[in-house]
């Protein structure tokens, strides 16, 4: 393990990484975002999802800076129900990144396991998941999303559907994502197979299965490590995008996204902190996020360094 | 007079990891008329000392001290751009590979006519005149037609024609030839390399070729200078180099040229090279892990291998209809067979079927037709994975590129020990850690070098790594797959001693697959000539060199490069 620490550290990633100070700022506010987002209910100072504890005496209210209606108890102002827009944002983030990582995990698993696969067998086999993999491409990945959301908001009755709403999610985006992932991994695969370790292992007689998991697996990680941190972004994008059209999560738990919804309906009546804020907050972690992939990409590909 | 002069050069490329010296202290001059070749294995720094000449080093790579003289003129300290002046008009290029150093988008004629109005005084016509001659004169036939055509339309040796061409258009005063008959075939090796030497005498021009071939240095040569890590330790008359070199480096280099016109025991004087490792005990071999259970229990006497109407069928177009596909035959109909404790060998050019019926042996692809016995049990009968799994543990096989052999993920230790635990031919995880490090030991790696990574190891060293990997099933047929072509001839001397000692220690039955002829004859007992799928002829290997009989194999050892001058070792 001190090995492979000190391996880690004498290697070519850390050092591109020490050196680019954009890509430490990155670091930092996406740890920051994510760290606050877990820690948010002892550091938030209310609690949004609590119905007993928010006034609608409170709502509208900007933020605490203003000199007329600004109240110390909200430092970011609240919305049209009385919520503190700061708590919401944190909790809000909380569901953003949990619908993120959870459905980019998704379509990993989804999306690696059958592009490995799909390259492996090949024939048939290969045909088929491309197939698939095609015709899902041609709708865009939104559309799917809101697809599957309308079909669960046929099947589930309202009650349980707003339990159920963010696994419903995840499992929405995530479905629309693999196939990068896919085509990615079956490409790397259809390499590694035709090297010479993996007929050694095959000489040997390891069974396929094995050969699949435990040779080619570790050497198409890379690309996969690189598009699921870009995918990253996509993916809380697309769940504020839902959010934002109203077929996200309920209003009652809000994600990031929702509060931009409620926001917009404000924003010409002047009361531009519901929306701003929580935007900012999106901006700010989609473009973290978004810098560190691209790191990532640029580092990991030989070519480039 | 001296028409190229390298005086005290030294390359560095600094990297985070501390400087690295490419070439330190190398004087070279070159006279017209003459050509200077420069020997090395990869990584001597031979191509870069070309590349700083003409002032074409790759970033970060820079001169750090040295001077070169062009006609008594300096030339290292000119501006970019005098030297891209320079770079054409008085000094001409060759790389090593034809296929990539033309433009394919523009005919041949386009391309000379270019450098020819760039670097001489000429009008369009005088110009498009001269690109013709200059074809003529580097042996193209037909050349009004031809210099019209696309570089896809010339052959490999045609275009390294071209490319001569090119580098002889301004009438340069020196040629630096970088590997220039590498990647060709051995036969249009010796023409290229034939006008080249004739086109120096007839043009007074001096020329430097730089290569890794003993071959070619033997053939065209009038000088030799010999570089060995960065530094030039032997220079001299080509005669005087190959024949009686004072250099230890460079006695041990020759004498590691695989001979085509004798068998020795084993290569002498091969370990000035490179010490695979730090080896510590020599192990007994009988009483070890690795000498036990080599009776298989079959106590079967006849050949080990026999194959019999062996065809190999490749799908080349797909169909939906049986009728309609198209097959390609890789291998047809090949019968041999190998007896126990024989090294049988199969030569032929790329795409002749000898891989394709290693991989048939070893089960990588299934026969279309024919049987493989394996001790008396035919292979392609055998239906379940665990009786395969019988025969697989009794055959392995090395592979020819070290550099994808290896999973790069993986310790060393988890490479060597795999066939062990897949098998379960150890009892404990102790023991079979103990294994990988004799095994590890044994082939002459230390047994340090379980913990490391594939990547920190050189490509002699990771075929090591292969060779204990392949006997770490205790196999008693042995499947060598081109073992040496990817690496340099010292490397290979020492690979090939070492199957030698394991084929002799462990009574191992071998299937040697090469292109190389003098490497066949010293591995093998037997050989099998193939070509186009088809095995033309078995014989016993001293029978097939002294005494060939198809015509083609008459003609593969014809072309066989063959170290007249070298009289040494």
């Amino acid at each position: 393990m001190k090995q492979a620490l000190k391996r880690f550290f004498d290697g070519d990633l850390w050092y591109s990484f020490s050196h680019s100070p954009i890509v430490i700022l990155s670091a930092v506010v996406t740890l920051l975002i994510i760290l606050a987002a877990i820690f948010a209910p002892w550091i938030a100072p209310h609690n949004p999802f609590d119905l007993a504890a928010i006034d609608i005496m409170d709502s509208n209210l900007p933020p605490a800076w203003n000199e007329f209606d600004g109240d110390i108890r909200f430092l970011l102002g609240t919305d049209d129900q009385g919520r503190d827009i700061l708590s919401t944002i944190l909790y809000g983030a909380r569901i953003s990144l949990l619908v993120g990582f959870a459905s980019v995990a998704f379509s990993v698993v989804l999306g690696v396991g059958l592009g490995l696969v799909s390259g492996y067998v090949g024939g048939r086999t290969d045909t088929f998941i491309m197939r698939i993999a095609d015709v899902q491409l041609s709708f865009p990945a939104i559309l799917i999303a809101l697809l599957i959301d309308g079909v669960a908001r046929g099947i589930f009755p309202r009650e349980l559907h707003d339990e159920l709403a963010v696994y419903v999610l995840i499992f929405a985006i995530g479905i629309s994502g693999w196939v990068q992932y896919a085509r990615t991994v079956r490409g790397a695969t259809m390499v590694e197979k035709g090297k010479e370790y993996v007929q050694a292992a095959r000489v040997i007689g390891i069974r396929p299965g094995t050969i699949l998991f435990r040779h080619i697996l570790p050497n198409v990680t890379g690309p996969v490590l690189v598009i699921g941190t870009i995918h990253l972004a996509l993916a809380i994008i697309t769940e504020a995008t839902l959010s934002f059209l109203g077929v996200g999560v309920p209003p009652t738990t809000p994600s990031l996204g929702t509060l931009i919804r409620i926001g917009n309906d404000y924003l010409f009546s002047g009361e531009w902190w519901i929306t701003i804020f929580p935007g900012v907050a999106l901006i700010l972690l989609v473009l973290a996020v978004n810098l560190l992939g691209d790191w990532l990409r640029d580092a990991l590909n030989p070519k480039l360094r | 007079m001296t028409l190229l002069e390298v005086k005290d050069l030294r390359i560095e490329f600094p990297s985070r990891r501390g400087t690295m010296v490419a070439v330190d202290k190398v004087n070279l001059h070159v006279n017209p008329g003459e050509v200077l070749g420069v020997v090395g294995e990869s990584g001597a720094g031979k191509s870069t000392i070309g590349n700083a000449v003409i002032g074409l080093l790759e970033p970060p790579g820079r001169m750090a001290a040295g001077e070169v003289y062009l006609q008594g003129e300096r030339i290292d300290n000119l501006s970019d751009n005098a030297k891209r002046k320079l770079r054409g008009k008085r000094i001409g290029m060759i790389f090593q590979d034809p296929l990539t150093s033309l433009d394919p988008l523009q005919t041949i004629e386009k391309q000379l006519v270019e450098t020819i109005l760039l670097h001489l005084d000429l009008n369009e016509n005088e110009a498009q005149q001269r690109a013709v001659d200059l074809l003529r004169q580097v042996g193209i036939p037909d050349p009004d037609h031809r210099v019209k055509q696309y570089p896809h339309q010339f052959s490999g040796g045609m275009r390294q024609r071209v490319v001569i061409a090119l580098a002889l258009c301004a009438e340069p005063e020196v040629i630096i030839a970088d590997e220039p008959t590498t990647a060709l075939d051995v036969s249009i090796q010796a023409q290229i390399l034939e006008l080249i030497k004739k086109l120096c005498i007839e043009k007074n021009v001096g020329m430097m070729i730089i290569t890794h071939d003993m071959g070619v240095i033997a053939d065209v040569t009038d000088r030799v200078a010999v570089m060995y890590r960065g530094n030039l330790v032997e220079e001299g008359p080509t005669a005087k180099i190959l024949g009686d070199p004072d250099h230890p480096y460079t006695q041990s280099l020759i004498s590691a040229v695989p001979r085509p016109d004798k068998r020795l025991d084993r290569f002498p004087l091969v370990e000035y090279i490179e010490s695979a490792g730090d080896a510590k005990k020599s192990l007994d071999v009988a009483n070890h892990w690795l000498g036990q259970a080599r009776d298989f229990g079959d106590h079967y006497t006849g050949p080990l291998i026999h194959v019999e109407n062996l065809y190999m069928r490749f799908l080349t177009k797909n169909s939906m209809f049986k009728s309609k596909r198209e097959y390609f035959d890789a291998v047809k109909d090949a019968n041999f067979e190998i007896n126990s404790g024989e090294i049988f060998g199969l030569v032929g050019e790329s795409g002749s079927g000898k891989s394709t019926i290693a991989r048939m042996i070893s089960g990588l692809y299934t026969p279309a037709e024919g049987s493989i016995y394996f001790a008396g049990t035919d292979l392609t009968q055998i239906t379940t994975e665990k009786k395969r799994d019988y025969f697989r543990r009794q055959m392995q096989m090395i592979f020819q590129d070290p550099f994808s052999s290896l999973n790069p993920r993986k310790k060393v230790l988890d490479i060597v020990a795999e066939p062990i635990r897949f098998h379960g031919l150890a009892s404990s995880r102790a023991e079979t850690e103990t294994i990988v490090r004799d095994l590890l030991d044994h082939v002459g790696l230390g047994d340090k070098a379980a913990l490391k990574y594939p990547h920190e190891f050189s490509g002699g060293q990771r075929q090591r790594i292969s060779i204990a990997r392949a006997l770490a099933t205790r196999p008693r047929f042995l499947i060598c797959d081109e073992p040496t072509s990817a690496l340099d001839v010292s490397i290979q001397a020492q690979i090939l001693n070492l199957l030698k000692d394991l084929q002799a220690e462990l009574g191992l039955t071998m299937l040697f697959i090469s292109h190389d002829l003098p490497v066949i004859r010293q591995m093998c007992d037997k050989v099998g000539v193939m070509r186009h799928g088809q095995l033309l002829e078995v014989a016993d290997t001293e029978q097939l060199f002294e005494n060939p009989q198809h015509e083609y194999s008459q003609h593969l050892l014809e072309l066989m490069p063959k170290l007249s001058n070298v009289k040494a070792a």
